[in-house]
């Protein structure tokens, strides 16, 4: 199978066929990383843009390390240190960024849709890492390659993910990604972090997280960001880890081999218990390790081959 | 001297309840007649207007527009604003206060009064702030302003989130006569909101208004109108819930009266997808079921009038990311075809369209000439139904290109606008 796309926006328009070949080429591309010299030639010569708009460690630095082990020539531009604190529009930006004909734009944004902006107006190839509350594809892939790893397959798993499904983009792409790939998706959280027609993208939802994860294969935790207090949101970091966190005590109700996930950055004691952050079941690091060969398979597919 | 006969058109005009093939006579810029009688002999010049297959109404009235002068002439000014409303058929039109500097005082309205004077098109009737700046924490001078020339008064974009302020100037207002126009937003319930709550903004990443953003603030206001007795008038009706509430009020005998934009009745927020910033307005495209009830509301006589809630913006401000786009789309050049669809949707009668665009506002504004009566100025719009054209943004003469409805098919379009006797627009 070829893979015909230009960009990587969200993952809703991406096809089962296409998220399996990318899971694919990760998983052979993960090898490379564990080299002694973790260099191959394939992206020699290309010139691949890093625009973060928004503060990344994780998510930046993986898209770095993807593209220099793939040998590409790499640029970053950071919010703080571009035209834009001069006041340059997100659409100036781009066309100039387009002038020196780059081959990848990564985009990182605190707006929704501005790699959909960017794709229709430059000819390079944008990859979305991160826009807003929207969407984060490559998180989705590296978090789909991390459970197929570990469970062999997506397909009649039961994945429940627990939080701000509200303002989280990678829920939207896991919720999108993993019901595309034949996973039951429930969500749990407080009523006022699920949002309004979520189950129109295939998942059920609830609100107390003893009981949903009864049957689950994966429980993924998100993020708690503290400023959300301020939206009564939630009363205080101490109840939202007693009602909707995930403690040992809440982890016996669940099955024996269950994987924890987590996007990162994670907030110890809030969301997620010291002890099940780093017990037995977590594949937090393998999750960021994954992203590492998820990037390296999404450069290689979209400037490796003859376009 | 010089007589004009519009002749043998389809004359609708609900106020003298004219509906038929007839001849209108003008004469020094007024009406003379409406009938059968042929132009006379006498010493005049004859001027014929064939209006055989047209329809004839008394000039449409816009009574929601911003014309961004003083303060933002890059994105309107009142000469490019008159010129985009008499290409959409207008012959009188209302423009809110939010320029810069606001229209709270008498030397603003008397400065928009000389420019639109100097554009020598259509009547633009200026409304005034509510609040002075539209801060939302003084009253204007509303005398003063009624003085210089203001029809109505309101704070549209910025609504009065103060109820108490909101009862003190509808009683204040009664005083001069003057209506109070509420754009209804709880800015609460909106908070960083920039397009629909639902399934769409959800999908999009977006964060939502909810319909009750704009519905606690109908019944608020509704709830004060009842309080003082001062009539009230709810821009821009977007959700189902409103349509009920008003339609609940005027069933109750309140003064209430509402508008709606044809963005309500044509669009919803999927127009949204692929964040296309002409679509972002507020109060924002609503669901297919608000859409539906904003039809009914209309049909049923809830809504009394349709206004475009012009809104130019340059690329400036719409060239960006979707949360960071400002709010708004132009509507005075799509107006009268987009709601002629209603009438092909059996939603509205042509003495409906009539109504809701011309005879309504002019009533609800107490304007001091309403319809085709002998002796008001000339001011008509011919009509042809059956002209079919595709919406295109650069044959706009609104200096901004801000519409979703850019290549959609449309059949009806003004022809003639005439405003005091005078053709200020010819596209026959």
């Amino acid at each position: 199978m070829k893979f015909e796309k230009k960009d990587i926006l969200d993952i809703e328009s991406l096809s089962r066929d296409e998220i399996g070949l990318i899971l694919d080429t990760a998983d052979s591309l993960k090898e490379i990383s564990s080299r002694a010299i973790k260099k191959v030639p394939t992206l020699r010569g290309k010139t691949i843009v890093h625009f973060f708009h928004e503060s990344s460690t994780r998510t930046r630095t993986s898209f770095e390390i993807a593209a220099k082990r793939l040998s590409g020539d790499t640029v970053s531009i950071s919010a703080s240190t571009s035209s834009i604190v001069k006041g340059e529009t997100l659409a100036d930006t781009a066309r100039n960024l387009e002038a020196m004909n780059p081959d990848a734009i990564i985009l990182r944004h605190k707006a929704a849709g501005t790699p959909h902006m960017l794709a229709r107006l430059v000819k390079s190839s944008v990859i979305n890492a991160g826009d807003g509350m929207h969407a984060h594809p490559t998180q989705a892939l590296l978090d789909m390659m991390t459970i197929r790893e570990r469970k062999g397959r997506l397909d009649g798993l039961n994945i429940v993910i627990a939080g701000d499904i509200a303002h989280s983009r990678v829920a939207r792409s896991n919720i999108v990604g993993f019901t595309k790939m034949g996973a039951r998706v429930s969500l749990v959280g407080p009523p006022t972090m699920i949002p309004q027609g979520i189950e129109t993208l295939g998942a059920s939802a609830s609100y107390d997280i003893k009981e949903a994860i009864g049957d689950a294969d994966i429980i993924m935790m998100l993020r708690i960001q503290k400023e959300r207090q301020e939206s009564f949101l939630f009363p205080s970091d101490r109840e939202y880890a007693r009602y909707f966190g995930l403690t040992a005590e809440t982890l016996a109700t669940a099955k024996d081999d269950v994987l924890i996930m987590h996007p990162g950055p994670i907030n110890r004691g809030v969301e997620i218990a010291p002890e099940v952050a780093d017990g037995p079941y977590s594949v937090i690091l393998e999750q960021v390790a994954n992203g590492v060969a998820v990037r390296m398979a999404i450069l290689y597919l979209l400037l490796g081959g003859p376009r | 001297m010089k007589r004009t006969v519009i002749q043998g058109g389809h004359v609708v005009d609900p106020e003298t309840g004219i509906d038929g093939l007839f001849d209108i006579v003008i004469e020094d810029g007024k009406i003379l007649s409406v009938g059968d009688s042929k132009p006379g002999t006498g010493d005049w010049k004859l001027e014929t207007i064939d209006a055989t297959d047209k329809v004839v109404t008394p000039g449409l009235i816009d009574m929601h527009t911003h014309l961004r002068e003083p303060g933002h002439e890059y994105k309107e000014t009142i000469q490019t604003g008159c010129l985009a409303a008499v290409h959409g058929g207008f012959t009188t039109i209302c423009c809110m206060p939010n320029t810069q500097p606001v229209n709270d005082n008498q030397s603003v309205t008397d400065y928009i009064l000389k420019k639109a004077r100097a554009a020598g098109s259509v009547r633009v009737y200026p409304i005034g702030a509510v609040s002075q700046g539209l801060k939302g924490k003084n009253l204007a001078e509303y005398g003063e302003m009624k003085a210089a020339g203001v029809v109505a008064l309101s704070d549209d974009g910025n609504p009065v989130m103060n109820a108490q302020l909101m009862r003190r100037a509808m009683e204040y207002a009664k005083a001069f006569e003057l209506l109070i126009i509420s754009h209804c937003e709880d800015r609460d319930l909106t908070s960083n909101g920039v397009m629909n709550e639902g399934v769409t903004a959800t999908r999009l990443g977006l964060a939502g208004i909810p319909n009750s953003s704009e519905s606690v603030m109908v019944a608020r206001d509704i709830a004060l109108c009842e309080l003082t007795g001062a009539p009230v008038h709810i821009a821009h009706v977007s959700t189902e819930d409103s349509v009920r509430i008003i339609r609940n009020a005027k069933e109750r005998g309140l003064p209430v009266t509402a508008e709606t934009a044809p963005h309500y009745f044509s669009l919803t927020e999927e127009a949204v997808l692929n964040y296309d910033t002409n679509a972002k307005v507020h109060p924002p495209l609503r669901t297919a079921k608000d859409r539906e009830a904003i039809r009914q509301g209309l049909a049923d006589g809830a809504i009394d009038i349709i206004a475009s809630d012009h809104a130019p913006h340059s690329s400036v401000e719409k060239e960006v990311e979707f949360e960071a786009a400002a709010n708004g789309l132009i509507g005075m050049e799509t107006s009268l075809p987009l709601s002629l669809k209603l009438l092909e949707k059996g939603f509205l009668s042509l003495t409906d369209l009539v109504l809701k665009m011309s005879v309504n506002p002019a009533r609800v504004l107490r304007l001091d000439h309403i319809g085709l009566k002998p002796g008001n100025p000339a001011d008509l719009t011919v009509i042809d139904l059956e002209k079919r054209f595709t919406i295109n943004a650069d044959t706009f003469r609104s200096k901004s290109r801000n519409t979703p409805f850019n290549g959609w098919q449309v059949k009806g379009k003004a022809v003639i606008t005439m405003v005091g006797g005078k053709v200020v627009f010819n596209d026959y």
